[in-house]
């Protein structure tokens, strides 16, 4: 800016200062993940030590991998991994396909009712998943699926304690429908028409022309879905009971119901704590930094609907 | 091709939420060997009733006097004759008692249909009007902060989203260990700076210090997300109004106050909403931290609508109460209309 040199020791002040609360900040987010890694490395007893010095955030002391090995003795951590992993990936992939044809119907082809459809679907946008918990819950404890029993197919009644009541109502989603939309919106209409002139389907154009110019809308989309699902509390911990289709977060719970020093003696094991939340947290921060521009332009992306 | 979205959205969507509404005037459980009834507006009635009692002195027949107990307090008499069972005050019955405010020598009781469900929709409005500015406000101050062309400013960016990727578990059980009162990370540094002249705090035990707490926490987790969404208005502002404003002889504060606020008007109404909103729906860290307590201090509408739905197997009440929890969120999001609107 032009002023900045007209202003010098001025401005000198002012970088300082924000560069002091800028570092300021950063150690604030930053202690409490720090602390998680560090002690998840430590003997629980050191992890209660160490809280009144600077070693909380040192990798020091009695340093092993102890505390993992302990979380897979003590739960079935690696079946609860695998689960979240199954859930997470079926959802994402199931998400995809059915909500950007749903955007490409509504923004693309041409038929009867199509705005009236789309404002619906926006406007279902306001009913926040806490609403339709409860009764949902009523709902999928009615559904058929269709099971084996005694090698033969048989109908059941309920997806209690299921992958299905885990995946399905998170499939389509009003947002995921609507960035796709805006997307579509976006690429050249003249694409399609050559498409049609050489005798392309509809769900031709879709697959071989749209889907492919629209890494961005994917990208955004496959985060935004990603991160609840892994994340999901709520809906688990009311539709799963039995430890074989139980996500990692209900089973953190379960977990620290039974590293939280219930009987046994001794107080909370919170160095094995540490480690099955750093189990946990990893792949999602890894993915994070790995993709950080994806993550943050889809954040950014929900900001701007109007 | 719109058909299998469609299709989800009603079974998953449309359906509960209408099942909500019906829901609530029953009185459905998860199983129940009797079969469902209509009960009309009973669970509202239930949730939303509020009645004053006012009791005055009870005479001591000894000496025409009001009485006393043997500390000296005047004595009511017990407000649970009232609200069982009294045929003089059917209006009173299954009432609990919320609390109580003394005018002169008489005594006013605040009468409840749900102690604890009121209490909850308090702390969920407490939490909301606490977090609502200062979450919002402490992320354009961060986006402020990283809008900068400054050489590894991203990795600044980097750090204050961190949390927001992590789970709501995972940081609710990692701040159980910082508020921990058995040598827990908060009360090691409080004690460490202050040369333990601090003595050690039960920060989620304590019913003052509870609900703040979580606050700490939520803002903590969440404030990197709006952080984002500030940052992503900022850089809407054209720069050259900047330098106009330069040019003109305006400061930093001037700067902020006529060109920046003004260009964030509506990034900064959809940050407040959508904060509103998911503040209304406090429930994780609540379920995970404190489980409401301690004394129902820490409890939220939606942690009552688990309890009550979930929990205790009542559809009916806990579909009530999701409905009260959607009518609070529909009246934000017409404010938010009637904002967005006036822009022209």
């Amino acid at each position: 800016m032009a002023t900045s040199s007209v202003r010098q020791p001025h401005e000198r002040a002012f970088r300082t200062g924000r560069f002091v609360a800028m570092v300021a900040f950063a150690a604030f987010f930053l202690f409490p993940i720090v602390f998680m890694f560090v002690s998840s490395f430590k003997p629980n007893e050191d992890v209660l030590r160490d809280t009144t010095s600077f070693r909380a955030f040192l990798p020091v002391g009695d340093i092993s991998l102890n505390n993992y090995g302990d979380v897979f003795e003590d739960v079935p951590a690696g079946l609860f991994i695998f689960n979240s992993l199954l859930i997470t990936c079926t959802t994402v992939a199931l998400g995809l396909v059915v909500n950007s044809m749903a955007g490409f119907a509504l923004s693309r082809l041409r038929w009867r009712g199509r705005n009236l459809i789309l404002t619906i679907i926006i406007a279902t946008l306001i009913v926040p998943f806490e609403t339709v918990a409860i009764p949902l819950l009523l709902v999928v404890s009615k559904l058929p699926w269709i099971g084996v029993a005694d090698g033969a197919l048989t109908i059941e009644q309920g997806w209690l304690n299921s992958y299905q009541v885990q995946i399905l109502p998170f499939a389509a989603n009003a947002f995921s429908i609507f960035l796709f939309a805006q997307f579509f919106k976006t690429l050249p209409m003249e694409l399609d028409e050559a498409a049609r002139v050489d005798g392309a389907s509809g769900l031709q154009i879709y697959w071989r022309i749209i889907m492919p110019l629209s890494g961005p809308a994917i990208a955004s989309v496959a985060i935004l879905t990603f991160l609840p699902i892994w994340n999901a509390y709520l809906w688990p911990l009311m539709v799963v009971q039995s430890e074989g289709v139980r996500p990692v977060m209900v089973g953190l719970q379960y977990f620290f119901k039974v590293a939280g020093g219930g009987g046994g003696g001794g107080g909370v094991r919170w160095g094995e704590i540490m480690a099955y939340l750093s189990l946990v947290t990893l792949p999602v921060l890894i993915l994070y930094l790995a993709l950080q521009r994806a993550f943050v332009e889809s954040i950014a992306s929900s900001g701007v609907k109007e | 091709m719109a058909g299998p979205a469609i299709l989800l959205l009603i079974t998953f969507l449309a359906v509960p939420f209408v099942l909500a509404f019906v829901l609530s005037f029953t009185n459905q459980r998860l199983l129940s060997p009797n079969p469902t009834e209509f009960v009309g507006t009973q669970n509202f009635a239930r949730l939303l009733t509020v009645q004053l009692l006012t009791l005055e002195p009870e005479i001591d027949p000894a000496t025409g006097e009001p009485g006393r107990d043997a500390v000296g307090n005047l004595v009511y008499p017990r407000v649970r004759d009232y609200t069982r069972r009294n045929p003089d005050h059917p209006e009173l019955d299954g009432l609990q008692e919320y609390m109580d405010i003394r005018i002169g020598e008489s005594k006013v009781v605040v009468l409840v249909g749900d102690a604890v469900f009121l209490r909850s929709l308090i702390n969920t409005l407490v939490f909301t009007l606490v977090i609502v500015p200062v979450q919002g406000g402490l992320a354009l101050l961060l986006a402020l902060l990283v809008n900068s062309r400054m050489r590894g400013v991203n990795v600044f960016r980097t750090v204050y989203f961190v949390p927001v990727v992590m789970s709501m578990v995972v940081v609710s059980l990692l701040w159980r260990f910082i508020y921990s009162p058995q040598g827990g990370l908060l009360n090691g540094i409080i004690g460490t700076i202050t040369f333990g002249a601090v003595k050690p705090v039960d920060w989620l035990g304590d019913t003052a210090l509870a609900l703040p707490a979580v606050m700490l926490m939520s803002m903590w987790q969440a404030v990197g997300f709006q952080m984002v969404i500030w940052l992503a208005g900022l850089q809407l502002i054209p720069p050259n109004l900047y330098e106009a404003a330069a040019i003109d002889g305006a400061g930093r504060v001037a700067q902020f106050k006529h060109v920046t606020w003004p260009g964030l008007r509506n990034t900064a109404i959809f940050i407040f909403i959508t904060i509103t909103i998911a503040a209304f729906g406090l429930f994780t860290q609540i379920d995970v931290m404190t489980r409401g307590g301690p004394l129902d201090a820490t409890s939220t509408v939606i942690f009552q609508a688990v309890e009550h739905g979930f929990r205790k197997q009542d559809l009916a009440y806990g579909s009530a109460i999701s409905v009260v929890f959607f009518i609070l969120v529909l009246l934000v999001a017409l404010v938010q209309r009637r904002l967005t609107r006036e822009k022209a």
